[in-house]
């Protein structure tokens, strides 16, 4: 069934667009982006891949209430060991959150973006949202403002949101079709009722649809997530992705479904499997012959501080907050001084053109590394990388195609509190598990490889490399792809004869 | 006649803020029900509120002691398997 708010005629976006392989070759995913939207995107951590490298962000966890519920949700939230959307420790009350990002701010002054994510639903609690964002906007005029939202209430507050100048906001939109949705929201609050099944998926998706449409007629920039769950919405993503461009979203990010059962959600408990590292990334790959992709997401927390993949939510905890003395004023100088910094830096960036790698034989085809980096280098030693960034090499040059995470998303139930929950038995070594979700590399680059690891690595088909500690993350996955095209092996192989 | 909240409740706020008669207040180490206050909706809502759009499964009862949302009913996780993880009770 088709609902009218979906119906694909919506008007084509302008412009061009972008052919699945002319983004590759760009320095950001955002590269085609018509001006004015790239310039406001440029220096937010959560938009830009590039970015995200010098630029800081933080979530204050004001919104507790929630006004669905999702299957890989759990509403028991107070959780200090895991990373993951919809967990939190400390609740705060507008204030609070106020008091805590003046302090974050005038710490760490990369921290240019503060969003409320949660954990429940931000415009499921209007007030204590908007009461956070309308203090900010006057006490700390230099940080923007974002909001991730189900898009339940969404129409309602469209205008609301236009006025406190928050020009970013999130969507997390699964589906476009009700019988799919009843499949992932068991119910929804609408109109003082609890409404169950495809009824209320239909009024989730239809509010949804309408919300975006408000905001994008408003200049707001959307960006959309989605999660991919295998064989109940992964190929109905690519149908969403090219409704929401149709729409105006100016960005999808496609994230993979977390379900552990020690989570205690239902797709945990119902043991709904998550999808592989290369699931995720053929659907990205398919959905950005008709959108710009965000690859570089880290799913984190409803009260995450600092850069993407780190979270320094403990160094601001309210016991130590309290007794900070924040002189705003001075650290809105310093701040400044520290923005002007990156951008120059940026723009540097920005405006070298991508080199192609030399000496390629026609034909060689593309081999994907892994790479334990920091800050654009290749910094880390393979044993101590909580993540892998993941780099395509080409022909036509490198580009980034997303991260994979070594470290377990929580350490079960004992230390979750729940007790009642057996978590399945670890059989598995770290190293064995890090080196399986390495697969589909065939190079694994970082400072330093122990012995057993590299020889492991070997013996997984993937080459170990440490020749290239500290050098531009891009600049060493390219040398190293020319390496191997000198040794003839990107080129197709002739079949071994066998001998009988 | 009044509703009440169990040690389920995971203080999330959301009870309070669809509460008509204003009957719900914080306290530890959950929310309680005021219960001079709480008329269960009647006359305000066809459903009572605070069981309407809470989450938790257990977390309101009525004076009998029964369960408004009870195991199963808002996640759909079947009653053998909330036995098998320990999550399931027949009453408060």
């Amino acid at each position: 069934m088709e609902l009218p708010v979906i119906s694909s005629s919506a008007p084509a976006a302008e412009g061009g667009g972008c052919s699945s392989s002319g983004c590759g070759t760009a320095p950001d995913a955002l590269a085609h982006l018509p001006e004015h939207i790239r310039a406001k995107v440029q220096d937010h951590p959560c938009y830009s891949e590039q970015a995200h490298h010098y630029f800081a962000r933080m979530h204050v966890a004001v919104a507790p209430a929630c006004n669905i519920q999702c299957n890989y949700c759990n509403r028991k939230y107070d959780c200090s060991n895991e990373s993951r959307p919809g967990v939190v420790s400390e609740l705060l009350t507008p204030d609070q959150a106020i008091k805590k990002v003046m302090a974050v701010a005038a710490e760490i002054p990369q921290m240019t973006v503060l969003g409320i994510a949660g954990p429940g639903d931000p415009l499921a609690n209007p007030a204590r949202t908007f009461e956070t964002f309308q203090q900010l906007s006057e006490k700390a005029p230099d940080i923007k403002l974002c909001v991730s939202t189900n898009g339940l209430n969404l129409p309602q507050y469209a205008d609301e949101i236009a006025k406190h100048n928050i020009d970013h906001v999130t969507i997390t939109i699964n589906c476009v079709d009700p019988e799919i949705g009843a499949k992932i929201y068991p119910w929804i609050y609408w109109e003082n009722k609890r409404i169950f099944g495809i009824e209320g998926a239909r009024i989730l998706i239809e509010q949804q649809q309408k919300g975006l449409e408000a905001l994008t007629s408003r200049g707001i920039l959307v960006k959309v997530n989605s999660v991919m769950i295998p064989g109940v919405n992964d190929e109905h993503l690519k149908e969403v992705s090219k409704i929401v461009k149709a729409k105006g979203a100016f960005l999808h990010n496609v994230m993979p479904l977390i379900a552990e059962a020690e989570h205690g959600t239902y797709y945990g408990l119902m043991e709904q499997r998550s999808p592989t590292d290369e699931e995720l990334q053929a659907l990205q790959d398919e959905c950005a012959g008709d959108m710009s992709m965000m690859r570089h997401c880290r799913q984190c927390r409803a009260d995450a501080v600092g850069l993407l993949g780190e979270d320094r939510g403990d160094e601001f905890t309210m016991d130590k907050i309290d007794v900070m003395d924040v002189d705003y004023e001075a650290a809105m100088v310093r701040r400044k001084a520290v923005h002007d910094e990156i951008m120059v830096k940026l723009d540097a960036e920005r405006g070298i053109v991508k080199p192609k790698p030399t000496g390629i034989p026609e034909g060689s085809r593309p081999v994907l590394m892994a790479v334990a980096g920091k800050n654009g280098v290749v910094a880390e030693h393979f044993g101590h990388a909580k993540e892998f960034l993941i780099y395509e090499a080409s022909p036509d040059g490198v580009r980034f195609i997303g991260h994979r995470k070594t470290e377990l998303y929580c350490g079960g139930m004992d230390s979750c509190g729940d007790g009642d929950v057996v978590g399945a038995g670890e059989t598995e070594s770290l190293l064995d598990r890090n080196i399986r979700i390495l697969s589909g590399c065939e190079v694994v680059l970082c400072s330093k490889v122990g012995y057993e690891p590299w020889a492991k690595l070997e013996a997984a088909g993937i080459a170990p490399n440490g020749e290239h500690a500290m050098e531009p993350i891009e600049e060493a996955v390219m040398k190293v792809y020319e390496d191997i095209a000198a040794t003839g092996k990107l080129l197709p192989q002739p079949e071994t004869l066998k001998v009988a | 006649m009044a509703l009440q909240i169990t040690e389920s409740c995971v203080n999330c706020w959301a009870c309070v803020d669809v509460c008509p008669n204003d009957a719900i207040f914080q306290d530890k180490p959950h929310f309680l029900i005021d219960d001079m206050k709480c008329t269960e909706c009647l006359g305000d809502h066809a459903d009572p509120q605070c069981a309407a759009i809470c989450p938790i499964e257990m977390a309101i009862v009525n004076e009998l002691g029964e369960f408004l949302n009870p195991p199963g009913s808002l996640t759909g996780i079947p009653i053998e398997k909330l036995k098998e993880f320990g999550l399931w009770r027949e009453a408060a």
